[in-house]
């Protein structure tokens, strides 16, 4: 089955060499370091795993550091249920993650990058390991001075936020810090670091060789280009898509959902719930439900239940425990939606747990606990006689 | 001196004894013993001049460094919503069945040890197993329990 209404795109996967990389990057360094962020800057990329901070601006800010040593991270962390385009991105092409990463280096004067594979992941490591070998020789024969090494996960989704990422390469337990001091000033190793996900490295490369302008041709005004999706749940066609970024719900569910599609989960367990009525008004993109590309869809024969449970207990299992509205608030979502269902608590008790999970929102320390509220509010919202009865 | 002393005298010439080496070295440990005994975990704080609690308290921060004994193979089913929708039930089951063992469990011969893991990153092929560093996507109960016993014959 083709999809026809939402429009492909396919910048991604472009096959591209080793050698075609290293030629993209020779033509970066002739442009000053101000150059290529402004190149980037200009492109509009906004980060591509799930928070959409402007990548140019985070560049700029770690460049303006007077610091002799920085950091370039790639943040192959991917646990977001749901989502699994960087996997195949990491898979596919490698050497157009590297040259991200080189420019990256270039532009804000670091001389060392790593990429943070997670544990779930290990089967990739012989082979990118090779490929971070071949790169680093590459590099040295042209003189290039950085370099790239690879760290590996050990299972902990709360490893995908920046800062409990640093936290575990540096040895420790992945528990985030606090901010400010944002990673642009004290990251890896306390020094000013930029961390980009797998796939928006993949398009800084896309975009030095294309150019700011042909990349700005996709996507709308808010969200520029192209952004690759996991698309996953009842769809005949289950799979990863690179789509132009700003377009209708709707039109998605008419291409991808099986005809009966009841709700799509926009953004992975911590996303949104979107139900069928707001299929039409609702907009993929940063001017509408950004996101980090998962998309689950959902058909009619599927209990909004057991979805929340489902995504209830992953938090409850993956929450650091540091903080305490994240560690008890996620257990009580849990057991009160248990206490609702078997009819231990009355229907009106979701409202107050609806109070929980925003108090969460605002004193939970990190993204995990404060995205809670995401699906929980619009399940709930949306789905009540299904969490009651 | 005992081969764990030695495995960890050799991790450490490898990657240093840096605090940011800790993490390399016990997933080296666990990817030669499946887990991080006791001793192990103190040998590795004097050999990086940490405190025991330390290397403890990052130890059991996560998943893949387990600190109780494990089989010689690891058999993670994916129990996330997508795969939740495509039959681990049924997986699991199966397996519980063939191996006669729960999860959480280790087999009596010590060759298996069945657990669920969170997201594994193939919501689109499920239901998805991970055999050690292996993955295999898309598993039916037969081939898993193939798998599992071409694991039993090495």
């Amino acid at each position: 089955m083709e999809n026809k209404i939402v429009k492909k795109v396919d910048l991604i996967f472009q096959e591209c060499n080793a050698d075609e990389v290293i030629s993209i990057i020779e033509k970066t360094l002739q442009k000053s370091q101000d150059d290529v962020i402004l190149e980037v800057i200009d492109s509009g990329l906004k980060g591509r795993g799930g928070a959409g901070f402007p990548t140019g601006l985070k560049w700029k800010f770690t460049k303006n550091e007077d610091n002799p040593v920085k950091y370039v991270i790639c943040n192959a962390d991917e646990g977001e249920p749901g989502t699994f385009k960087d996997r195949e991105i990491l898979d596919r092409v490698g050497y157009k993650i590297l040259g991200g990463m080189t420019i990256c280096g270039y532009a804000i004067g670091a001389k060392e990058g790593y990429i943070y594979l997670r544990g779930e992941y290990n089967f990739l490591l012989k082979k990118l390991q090779e490929q971070v070998d071949n790169f680093n020789k590459l590099l040295q024969n042209k003189n290039v001075d950085f370099k790239v090494f690879l760290k590996s996960g050990s299972g902990a989704y709360i490893c995908g936020e920046e800062s409990a990422l640093f936290e575990s390469m540096e040895g420790k337990r992945g528990e985030p810090r606090n901010k400010p001091p944002y990673p642009t000033v004290a990251g890896y190793n306390s020094k000013p670091t930029v961390i980009n996900n797998v796939e928006t490295l993949v398009y800084v490369t896309m975009i030095l060789k294309m150019g700011a302008e042909n990349f700005k041709q996709f996507g709308t005004h808010d969200s520029r280009g192209s952004k690759v999706f996991s698309v996953s749940g009842d769809t005949p066609i289950a799979g990863i898509y690179e789509l132009e970024l700003g377009m209708p719900l709707q039109d998605f569910v008419d291409d991808f959902g099986d005809g009966d599609t009841k709700a799509v989960q926009v953004g992975g367990a911590s996303g949104h719930c979107v139900p069928r009525k707001q299929f039409k008004d609702t907009i993929i993109g940063f001017e509408g439900i950004p996101t980090g590309g998962s998309m689950m869809v959902f058909n009619s024969s599927r209990s909004m239940y057991n979805v929340l449970h489902d995504y209830l207990e992953f938090f409850t299992e993956e929450s650091c425990g540091q903080c305490t509205p994240c560690r008890v608030g996620c257990q009580q979502l849990l057991l009160g939606i248990e206490a609702v269902k078997k009819g231990e608590r009355k229907p009106a008790y979701l409202e107050e747990l609806k109070k929980l999970a925003s108090t969460m929102k605002v004193a939970a320390k990190c993204g995990l606990g404060q995205s809670v509220a995401n699906p929980f509010n619009s399940i709930v919202d949306n789905f009540k006689e299904e969490i009651i009865y | 001196m005992s081969s764990t002393d030695s495995l960890i005298k050799t991790l450490v010439e490898r990657h240093g004894k840096d605090r940011n080496s800790l993490m390399p070295i016990l997933q080296g440990i666990v990817k030669e013993e499946r887990y991080l005994s006791e001793e192990a975990m103190l040998t590795v704080a004097e050999e990086l001049n940490l405190s025991a609690a330390d290397v403890y308290g990052t130890a059991s921060f996560y998943t893949f460094l387990d600190t109780t004994p494990r089989g010689k193979n690891i058999i993670r089913i994916c129990k996330t919503i997508s795969c939740h929708m495509q039959g681990k039930d049924e997986i699991i089951e199966a397996i519980e069945e063939a191996l006669k063992i729960k999860v959480g469990e280790t087999t009596h011969d010590k060759k298996f040890t069945l657990l669920t893991a969170n997201c594994l990153g193939w919501c689109h092929k499920g239901p998805v197993m991970l055999v050690n560093d292996e993955v295999y996507p898309q598993v039916t109960t037969q081939s898993a329990l193939e798998i599992i016993e071409n694991y039993a014959k090495k």
